[in-house]
Formats: C-alpha cells, sequence, structure tokens
C-alpha cells in the first residue's frame, strides 16, 4: 500500500542514491518508461517541441551512467560529487485506485570537482507508479530557478 | 603598457605561417585589442529577423564589449543602434528580446526615443531652449550602427567605418546560409525560443577551432558518443530501428578516414566549413512528407541538390558557427580572455515537419548544452589548454598539419577534411582583422 510516506522516503532514498553515487541503483529506480527532464523554458509544457537542458529515457540515463566510469571520460578526471539538499516533499496526488503518485520537492544542489563547487536551486516534480509492492520513477522533472543563466558544466544528476 | 599596445608588427608576429603564439590565447591585453579592433573591424552576428517579427520588438547582444540594441520599425525596416541612452549612457534595453511599443523610453529620465532611433520627446523641453543642445549629437536620438546588413534575415552589424563591404567580406561563404534557409519549403527560418547558454572558462578562439578539428572527435568523444554506441549495441535487443539520438551520436565516432574523405573547403577573410563531399549529417533517416514537401517547392532536382548539401561546420569569422543541416548557430561570445559565452541557437525550417525541429533541438541538448556530454568532452579540452598554454616549455601551437610551403592566404580551396588549414586561414584572418586601421589609430591616439 503505497502512502504519503512511502512516496516521501522514496524521494529521500533517490537523492541518498545520488549522493553516494550508486548509479546503478538509482537507475533502477526508474520505470522502463521513465524519464529525466530539465526543461529550459518557465513552466514549460512540450519536452519535445520546446528546447530544454535534458530529456532522456533510460537508455541515455545509462550512457551518462557508464560514461562516468569510463577509462576515457577525461572530465571526470578528477570525478565530481554532488549533495542534495531537500525539503519535505509535497505531495501532490497520492491516488492508490489510479495508480498516480505524484510530489513536488524544492531543493538546493550542490556539485563539485576538484576546487570547484556550484549550487543550483530549483523544484523537483516526481511522476512515480507502482510496480510490485515498490514505485518507479516515470518521470521527474527539475525546473530550475534559473534555467536561463549560462552555466558551467552540469555532470552528475539533480 | 604591455608587451603588444597597439603595436601592428607586434600582433603579426604572434602569427607564424603555421604556428601560433600562445599569447593569443591567455595575453589579456591581447584579448583588449581584439575587443578594440578585431570584433568592431569584422561583421558580427546580431540576432533573426523572425525575432522581430511586429513592430516594437526589439533584440539586444554584445559586438565585442559594446551592448548593442536591435528594433523593428513601424514601417518594418529594422534597425541597429547602441545600447545606451545619449543622455547619460542608461541601457535602453535591459532584457535580450520584447516588445517596446511605439517608442523606447530611458528609464533614468524618460527620454524616448521611436524604433528608428530618433529623439521623440525630453521631458521639460524648454529647459534645452537656446542651451545649444541642437547641435549635440544626443540630439540626434539613439546612435546608429551604420554598417548593418540583413542577408536572408540573418542580421549582421559592423561597428567600424573601415573595414570590408559585408559581400567582400562573407563572399561565397554565404552559401551555408542560403543552403540552410533553403531547407524549408517556405524557404523561411524562424527562431521560436531562446538560445541553450553555456559558460566556457576558455578563451572563446579554442571554440571557434574546434569546429573544424576533424581529428578530435573519436579521441575526446570516446567517453560519451564511443559510450553511445556501446550502450545501444548491446542494450538494442530484438529493435532494428536506430533512434533518433544513437543516429546523432554515432557519427562522431567514425574513423579519420571518414573525416579526410568528407573534406574542408576554406574561403577568404578566415572562414571555411567541414563536410565537403559527406559529413556526420549525412545519413540522418528521412521525416515522413518532408521531401515532397521540398519537391513541391523546389522541383525534383534543386529539392534534391539542396538536402545533398549536408555541410558539417560552417565557421563564419571571427565567432559563429552554422550548421546547416540541423539548422543551429552557435555564438561565441567573448566575455574575457579566459571566459566566453556560447549561445546555441535553433532555428525551425518553417513549413517544414515537426520532426525536423525536434530533432534540431535534440541535436542541440545533446551536444551544445551545459547538461551535454559530448560538451563536456570539449570543454575539459580547452579548460586543460587554458591552464597548459601557461607552461612556458613551449610557447606556440602547431598548427601544421597538412601545411605546403606554397599555401596562399584568401582563397578559395578544398583540401583534405584532416588538415589544419582552416585554423590557418583563421589566423591569417584574425591577423589582418586585428591590424587592419592600427597605425592611423595609433597615430590618432598620440
Amino acid at each position: 500500500m503505497i502512502d504519503d510516506k512511502a512516496i516521501i522516503d522514496f524521494i529521500y532514498r533517490e537523492a541518498e542514491l545520488l549522493d553516494t553515487m550508486q548509479w546503478q541503483s538509482w537507475l533502477d529506480l526508474f520505470h522502463s518508461e521513465g524519464r529525466y527532464w530539465m526543461p529550459l523554458e518557465w513552466q514549460q509544457q512540450d519536452p519535445v517541441l520546446q528546447p530544454s537542458l535534458m530529456y532522456e529515457d533510460l537508455l541515455l540515463l545509462k550512457v551518462r551512467v557508464e560514461r562516468l566510469a569510463g577509462e576515457r571520460t577525461f572530465s571526470q578526471k578528477p570525478k565530481s560529487r554532488c549533495h542534495h539538499l531537500l525539503q519535505a516533499p509535497r505531495i501532490v496526488a497520492c491516488d492508490v485506485a489510479a495508480g498516480v503518485f505524484k510530489a513536488r520537492t524544492s531543493y538546493i544542489y550542490t556539485e563539485t570537482r576538484g576546487d570547484l563547487l556550484e549550487r543550483y536551486s530549483g523544484w523537483a516534480s516526481h511522476d512515480l507508479v507502482q510496480v510490485g509492492d515498490g514505485l518507479k520513477i516515470k518521470l521527474k522533472r527539475l525546473d530550475l530557478v534559473n534555467f536561463d543563466a549560462p552555466f558551467g558544466n552540469i555532470q552528475l544528476f539533480m | 603598457m604591455g608587451k603588444h599596445a597597439s603595436d601592428r608588427r607586434s600582433i603579426a608576429a604572434l602569427v607564424r605561417e603555421a604556428e601560433v603564439h600562445r599569447d593569443v590565447y591567455v595575453d589579456p591585453e591581447i584579448f583588449d585589442l581584439e575587443m578594440e579592433h578585431l570584433f568592431p573591424n569584422s561583421w558580427i552576428y546580431v540576432g533573426h529577423a523572425s525575432q522581430l517579427g511586429k513592430p516594437g520588438d526589439f533584440i539586444t547582444a554584445t559586438i565585442g564589449r559594446q551592448p548593442v540594441l536591435a528594433s523593428r520599425h513601424t514601417d518594418g525596416s529594422i534597425h541597429v543602434f547602441y545600447n545606451r541612452c545619449p543622455h547619460k549612457g542608461v541601457k535602453i534595453a535591459s532584457e535580450p528580446c520584447g516588445n517596446t511599443g511605439k517608442f523606447f523610453r530611458c528609464p533614468y529620465h524618460a527620454w524616448s526615443f521611436k524604433t528608428d532611433g530618433s529623439l521623440l520627446a525630453i521631458p521639460l523641453k524648454k529647459g534645452y531652449e537656446a542651451t545649444g543642445f541642437g547641435d549635440t549629437q544626443a540630439n540626434e536620438g539613439l546612435s546608429r550602427v551604420r554598417n548593418v546588413a540583413i542577408y536572408r534575415d540573418f542580421i549582421f552589424a559592423r561597428l567600424s567605418e573601415r573595414g570590408l563591404s559585408f559581400e567582400d567580406y562573407f563572399g561565397e561563404s554565404l552559401s551555408t546560409i542560403d543552403n540552410m534557409v533553403d531547407r524549408s519549403p517556405e524557404g523561411k527560418l524562424a527562431v521560436m525560443a531562446a538560445p541553450i547558454r553555456y559558460m566556457h572558462t576558455c578563451n572563446w578562439k579554442m571554440l571557434v577551432e574546434n569546429q573544424t578539428d576533424t581529428c578530435h572527435p573519436m579521441v575526446a568523444h570516446e567517453s560519451s558518443a564511443g559510450t553511445a554506441v556501446k550502450v545501444w549495441k548491446r542494450e538494442q535487443g530484438d529493435s532494428t530501428e536506430t533512434p533518433m539520438a544513437v543516429q546523432l551520436y554515432g557519427p562522431f565516432m567514425s574513423p579519420y578516414e571518414f573525416y579526410e574523405q568528407s573534406g574542408i573547403r576554406i574561403w577568404p577573410n578566415g572562414h571555411g566549413h567541414t563536410g565537403v563531399a559527406n559529413s556526420i549529417h549525412s545519413n540522418y533517416s528521412d521525416v515522413d512528407g518532408y521531401l515532397d514537401q521540398m519537391v513541391a517547392a523546389y522541383g525534383e532536382t534543386r529539392a534534391h541538390e539542396i538536402l545533398g548539401e549536408v555541410r558539417h561546420n560552417t565557421v563564419y569569422f571571427p565567432n559563429i558557427m552554422v550548421k546547416g543541416a540541423v539548422q543551429i548557430l552557435r555564438n561565441f561570445i567573448p566575455i574575457a580572455v579566459d571566459r566566453t559565452l556560447v549561445e546555441s541557437w535553433v532555428y525551425r525550417l518553417v513549413g517544414a515537419p515537426d520532426k525536423l525541429y525536434e530533432r534540431a533541438l535534440m541535436y542541440n541538448r545533446f551536444i551544445n548544452a551545459p547538461t551535454s556530454i559530448v560538451g563536456h568532452d570539449d570543454l575539459e579540452m580547452y579548460e586543460r589548454a587554458q591552464e597548459g598554454l601557461k607552461s612556458n616549455g613551449n610557447q606556440w601551437i602547431n598548427l601544421r598539419r597538412l601545411y605546403a610551403a606554397d599555401e596562399q592566404p584568401d582563397v578559395t580551396a578544398v583540401i583534405n577534411g584532416t588538415s589544419e588549414r582552416q585554423m590557418r586561414n583563421q589566423f591569417h584572418a584574425w591577423a589582418k582583422f586585428m591590424t587592419m586601421g592600427m597605425d592611423e589609430h595609433t597615430e590618432a591616439a598620440q
């Protein structure tokens, strides 16, 4: 039985997997048709015919994860690390009958590599579905407060 | 006084026939001279006319370090101004784009200007009576950039009064813009959204050079494109249809022979392009209905001619790259000697199927975004170069690949696709436009 607490625990667990660089376990949280989306417009509606910073399916996310460990991935020498500071997720939908679970979480994300440290702020929206006893990510949407700013490399996952 | 000042000989000595001194990438004084000479002497991309659809629409841009403003006037004409109020210098427009209505109004003292730049009104106008105001430059309104060219809706400006005409400056290189526009069944492009922006902590020229560097993809992008191909081969299962993503990544891993045969074409004044015979854009899947639209618009022969032109990267010296086959323009905007803002624009082919726009947007975020793994590969190399060039062990950058002693500057030629000749071509142009009028300038300053 999925309840508010199960959704919140899932979101904290996801951030923990990213912060501890357990990439494979993180990928396992995604539904086979899951998407990771970082819009480039305010309250963007369309990930396909409007520009985005990222809009990736599981195959592309696997490419990223595999690349992070690559022998010739020079932009990961030295490696990046990340830290998620999450506000308590707000449950937007928890409809067990319909299988619709949504949450919105305000966050501060830090990515560091070598002597550099970059901070980003935004809102994460999770669209989750029940698979077996657990939850899977159908869509993780990251809306940055300054989506239109010129960033340097963002190499890990918010 | 620095090492180089505005000394024509000192600047010219930084560029040898097939070597370049590291100062051109790391010396802040050279950067200042580029802002003072190279950018004003060159034709610089300001924006696209489709961003100025209605009267009152405006866009802002920077040429070198100078803020400019382009607007659509009530009669439909497009004007480019220096973005400063003639009163106290306040920037008139602070946003990347917008609509100002019937007039621009300075937020400081409410001086207002028509959308052709002329002075409309000043509050308390009486205070200027009998002051000689009528004879001042301020009375003329917003200072106009006089050398403006709009070529198939691409707006270019040259700030300096000296220099080559637009046609002499770009010449045959405009054929890449022609091809990109012709790919629309209506012969029209449209900017639909803001660009992807990416800050690079390196010199702007490293980016420009990389556009025609064909010996790095299979090396630097093994980590991104190589991994994409590997994962796809392993995971595709029973599916035979290559997804669009793999079509975009895959060709980056083409072998040296592919790039050698693709060829590079150079033009005078530092322009040139990779992908003459074929390119990494050659083998994308057809999009349903598009060819029929093109044939209907242009006829069978011409339609195939347009779509058969698959140029990879066209460098328009000094600081943009156009990729006609996926409708992208990258603007390498210099911020400091070791800082460059990259704005990557996607144009929509007016009248063409959505799928082509979808592919162009996908290419842009896969390759040109701060979240792009291909972008990460490249930027890592630029940053390492910016650091490595501090070394005194060797102060010269070697561009001798496929150099011939009888090479002529400012010619049109098609050459081996792995040549560094286009980079030599760019540096010849760099020295030319850096020093153009420099002696006169030095005298004037004395």
